[in-house]
């Protein structure tokens, strides 16, 4: 089913929690027609904080106004609000432990037509390695608001990775998500595909195709990237013995990575990570991109499959 | 606090200075001496509200800072302060220290945010103040003051910090830079020039005010000027000498991170024994104010 993308819903969060009483800023560096946070200043001036081009800035602004006993989210775009801050918010929002929630847009490849310096596909390894700070990849645009609310309910640094393109829906509604919890979203027994973010909608769709050829894939949103849930990769990949991880970010550093490291220790399972490989992106549309970096669908079917073929 | 009696505690946080970087055999004396009658003027002279036993409360005045390498200085602050036991200081540096090589607020009570990696606590303290200015509404909101280094406004994100605090017209954001004209490799005009520092700060819409960093009288005075200016935010220029207090570090780049053997150590500590004494005598006799 067609979706909003997952970016519309940070904005709107936002004010629904100002409406509810909760102490949410927003600061954002001229991109906030993008990231939606405009939306937020227009209704709510005081809850707004304009940075200009300034991004560093941006991240300890944030973290000023976190002192201020403020709930404080950061926006731009992901490439240059996790990697172009990488200090700021290791050095100030993390090290000192603060109210800091790091909420870029445009996260991947899905940016699309603006090439490969905007698309950023390195940040869960950025932020992922950062003690104090918890990831959460939301799928569609009722796991973002969860995911939203999530960090707003919960003292100290999160990162949101949030998305330019629309999704299409995963879930009916924002309930029932939790940080470390992962979500089984179609039960199988012959391979697990657990994937993140843009990427969980290309996984259902590579399971209907590997039911058609007879193989029984469960597929889990990870959702929680850091904490991961644990529990359940492990039970899944110890009933399927062969694992697929899909996201639409580098092979190194992100989910793929968190659950190898997650297997190797506590159980080794065959897998194959689905991701952008040692490479930038590059000027297309999303759809384009998936294909080109093979993290669409079919390359998930064609990689369970094999991971299947050899067990 | 008698203007007197703060000349002669700063001369008390000198020592602790040198003493405790001694012992830590470690650390950044230059810089920390430099900026001794500052720190020492803005938590003692009663310009900054501020009560050592009641370290969070939300109407207080902060301050950050933002050239964390300095920590001796603020530490040595906090003897003054009561907030930790001179004893203390000895810990410096050391394993589960709660005296970091840079102030580490998860640790220390009183260390408002952690801080060591440059140009990052001007843009916090103007967060932090404009959120305290939301909140104090047609009220005084509480004045944040940052301390920076000179080198330090080599540092695009200073001039961020500068751009935005000036666009919100932060009247209750203080920012002193403690001008020692030296960094690691050198001169600051050697390395890439700071100046005119002043002019500088006026185009970007700041209140400047220039003093004579080693004048309690002057430190005092022109904090007081800033807190109370209420057209934006305010910078003073401290002019200060690398080092001040113990002759053989004066002006040397090459003691800006480094300790003192405990040859230098004696040396420093008796030069620093004479002004402390020479001090407390102006104080007792009243020449200090």
């Amino acid at each position: 089913m067609a979706g909003k993308a997952t970016r519309a819903a940070y904005g709107e969060t936002l004010i629904e929690l100002v409406e509810e009483g909760v102490n949410v800023v927003a600061v954002d560096a001229d991109l906030s027609g993008s990231t939606t946070t405009a939306k937020l200043g227009k209704a709510y001036p005081e809850r707004f904080f304009q940075v200009g081009i300034a991004e560093q800035n941006m991240i300890d602004v944030a973290a000023g106004l976190a002192l201020s006993g403020r709930i404080a989210f950061t926006g731009s775009f992901a490439v240059f609000g996790t990697g172009r801050v990488y200090d700021q918010i290791r050095n100030t929002v993390c090290y000192s432990k603060l109210n800091v929630k790091i909420a870029p847009t445009h996260s991947g490849v899905s940016v699309g037509a603006d090439g490969g310096s905007h698309q950023m596909v390195e940040d869960i390894s950025l932020m992922r390695t950062l003690p104090n700070m918890r990831v959460l990849v939301p799928s569609d645009y009722n796991s973002a608001k969860a995911a939203i609310r999530l960090a707003a309910s919960i003292e100290g640094p999160f990162y949101i990775r949030l998305g330019r393109s629309s999704v299409p829906e995963v879930y009916e509604s924002p309930e029932g998500f939790e940080v470390g919890k992962a979500h089984v979203l179609r039960e199988g027994g012959d391979v697990t595909i657990v994937a993140c973010g843009s990427e969980v909608d290309e996984a259902i769709r590579a399971a209907e195709a590997l039911a058609a050829k007879g193989i029984s894939a469960e597929v889990i949103d990870a959702f929680s990237i850091k904490p991961l849930d644990s529990d359940t990769i492990l039970a899944s990949a110890g009933k399927t013995g062969a694992v697929i991880t899909a996201e639409e970010h580098s092979i190194y550093g992100g989910l793929g990575s968190a659950v190898a490291e997650l297997l190797a220790e506590r159980l080794p399972t065959p897998m194959k990570r689905i991701g952008v490989q040692d490479t930038f992106g590059t000027s297309g549309t999303p759809a384009e991109l998936f294909a080109e970096f093979e993290i669409d669908a079919e390359a998930i079917a064609r990689a369970a499959e094999m991971l299947v073929a050899s067990k | 606090m008698s203007l007197g009696e703060i000349a002669y505690r700063a001369n008390l946080m000198r020592y602790d200075i040198v003493d405790m970087i001694g012992e830590a055999g470690s650390g950044h004396p230059g810089g920390s001496l430099s900026s001794a009658d500052i720190v020492a003027t803005l938590y003692l002279s009663g310009v900054m509200d501020f009560d050592p036993a009641n370290l969070q409360s939300p109407a207080r005045d902060r301050f950050i800072l933002s050239k964390g390498h300095a920590a001796p200085v603020l530490y040595a602050a906090f003897v003054q302060l009561g907030i930790i036991e001179r004893d203390e200081i000895f810990t410096l540096r050391k394993l589960h220290s709660r005296l970091q090589g840079h102030p580490d607020c998860k640790k220390l009570p009183g260390v408002e945010v952690s801080t060591g990696s440059l140009g990052q606590g001007l843009s916090i303290a103007a967060g932090l103040a404009a959120g305290l200015a939301i909140d104090a509404g047609e009220g005084k909101a509480p004045t944040v003051f940052a301390l920076l280094g000179d080198g330090e406004t080599q540092e695009g994100q200073v001039w961020e910090a500068a751009m935005f605090a000036n666009q919100r017209k932060l009247s209750n954001l203080v920012a002193i830079i403690d001008y020692n004209d030296l960094q690691i490799d050198g001169h600051c005009e050697d390395v890439v020039g700071v100046a005119p520092m002043s002019q500088r700060w006026e185009a970007f819409g700041w209140k400047v005010f220039e003093i004579d960093g080693h004048s309690v009288e002057q430190i005092r005075d022109a904090l007081v000027q800033a807190k109370e200016h209420s057209e934006g935010p305010a910078l003073i220029v401290a002019k200060t000498v690398k080092g001040k207090g113990v002759s053989f570090m004066e002006d040397q780049a090459g003691w800006h991170g480094k300790a003192p053997d405990a040859e230098k150590r004696a040396a420093a500590l008796a030069e620093i024994e004479q002004l402390v004494a020479q001090s407390k005598s102006e104080m007792e006799a009243g020449n200090g104010r």
